[in-house]
């Protein structure tokens, strides 16, 4: 199955947020999962934490009207809502490793059957090891979402029995959504959620490195 | 009188001696003292230490600082950058030593270094390559692992405003590593845009008391590292 059947990244961005309570401060990956800002639910509020220094993070601004000391963690320009709050870094990551902050939406290269992940480094010798803030979110945000392909370009499986690839956390992802579906990461194993459109569960099976248990609720409709 | 005015950038990066540890502030380009990093590639210490976030954009700032073989080794949470091969290209040729730490675990050691703590236990980093060979210990359940404390001779740090006691103020994310590098550095150079008379910046706003600063200069119209890097500058 191609690794671009099912839901769109947009999609996928839009059923995180849904899952997003209102008056949750949320981090977001660089990527992807920069995407669940633009698909707030009406009627919801939620406040965006970017690690390097600022709560509150509205769009991006105008062109022309960019301002390099206003950036976010992935170095783009943003801009500041009223309400928002600028502070040094040992205070935006004790607000991350502190438990303030109550979902972050990651990357990952492969979560694990126990919610494993590895989302910094492909562990290939000539790479320049870097791995920024993901330890620190993983292990200190109350909630963890991952946005992910279901596999690879090449199709290899990234939901696997256990990660190949160097670990940013131990038993630390929460749930999971692909193109292909929304899996939760629970005690008993993988439990599928929700199933894009058009996909049947053995499709989803056969290109998943660890068991699936069925848990659907009988809703297989897009956002 | 207390007067920490430096009136050049040249005069203010002075004492840093070769082999010296030096935290510079940045978040990518947003904070980066480039103006100060210049001067000190042109006052020549070398064998340097450097502790920050990455390892410089282009071939300005810190990225120039390491082109021009002054730095030893790089203490920082995230090296790569698209746009930059000066550390890059000393690494895989062995020429530069990494330490690579967690962004988080790194501004708490940069904290813990200027209040005094010298080490702490986080759950950060347990069970990944970056935590194995560190003391570990359950701590009310928790796996965690103990992080030292980082203190540096000197950091090199950008800001808005400051008076002649050092009091500082920051601009929106350019802010960062600056508060915590300042605490956690015997001597803390710092660059603002403006230097004001004392009792200008309001005690209630103040960010960084001057008791953490030792040497201010005014740089009135600091360079936007991004816009050098865009440009394709580079320094000398």
């Amino acid at each position: 199955m191609s690794a671009h059947t099912g839901w769109s990244r947009e999609q996928m961005a839009a059923l995180a947020a849904l899952d997003i309570p209102d008056g949750t401060c949320v981090n977001l990956g660089i990527g992807i999962p920069e995407l669940v800002a633009q698909h707030v639910p009406p009627g919801r509020e939620l406040v965006f934490h970017t690690e390097n220094g600022l709560l509150g993070v509205g769009p991006p601004p105008a062109p022309g009207e960019e301002d390099a000391d206003l950036i976010n963690a992935g170095k783009k320009p943003v801009t500041a809502l009223p309400g928002a709050a600028y502070f040094h870094h040992a205070d935006s990551f004790a607000m991350i490793r502190g438990g303030h902050i109550g979902v972050c939406v990651l990357g990952a290269m492969q979560v694990s059957a126990t919610g494993d992940l590895a989302n910094w480094s492909t562990g290939e010798p000539d790479a320049i090891p870097a791995v920024g803030g993901a330890m620190d979110l993983v292990a200190g945000v109350r909630r963890v979402l991952v946005l992910m392909e279901h596999t690879t370009r090449r199709g290899e499986p990234k939901l696997v029995e256990r990660c190949t690839l160097p670990l940013t956390g131990v038993g630390v992802v929460s749930r999971v959504y692909t193109n292909l579906a929304v899996v939760d990461v629970a005690a008993r194993g993988l439990v599928v959620r929700r199933l894009a459109p058009g996909v049947d569960i053995e499709a989803v099976r056969a290109c998943t490195g660890a068991p699936l248990i069925d848990g659907r609720d009988g809703r297989e409709e897009g956002p | 009188m207390i007067d920490k005015r430096c009136s050049s950038a040249r005069e203010a990066v002075a004492p840093v001696h070769d082999g010296a540890t030096v935290m510079i502030g940045g978040f990518g380009s947003a904070g980066s003292p480039v103006e100060l990093i210049h001067a000190l590639i042109d006052q020549g210490a070398r064998g340097l230490t450097v502790i920050s976030n990455n390892a410089g954009c282009g071939r300005v700032g810190l990225a120039a600082l390491i082109e021009a073989g002054r730095v030893e080794r790089v203490v920082c949470s995230f090296p790569r950058s698209a746009d930059s091969e000066a550390f890059a290209a000393r690494y895989r040729a062995g020429r530069i030593a990494l330490d690579l730490v967690p962004q988080g675990t790194l501004a708490e050691r940069i904290r813990a270094g200027g209040a005094g703590i010298p080490a702490f236990y986080t759950p950060v980093s347990v069970g990944t390559p970056l935590g194995e060979g560190k003391e570990r210990r359950s701590v009310g359940g928790r796996e965690c692992v103990l992080e030292h404390a980082l203190t540096a001779d000197f950091a090199l740090v950008k800001a808005e405003r400051a008076d002649r006691y050092g009091n500082l103020v920051y601009r929106k994310t350019a802010r960062n590593f600056g508060p915590i590098m300042c605490m956690a550095s015997r001597v803390a150079i710092v660059q603002a845009r403006r230097i004001v008379e004392p009792g200008e910046i309001d005690p209630e706003v103040v960010v960084t008391p001057g008791v953490f600063v030792q040497r201010v200069v005014e740089v009135r119209d600091p360079a936007d590292e991004s816009a050098l890097v865009r440009e394709g500058r580079r320094y000398p």
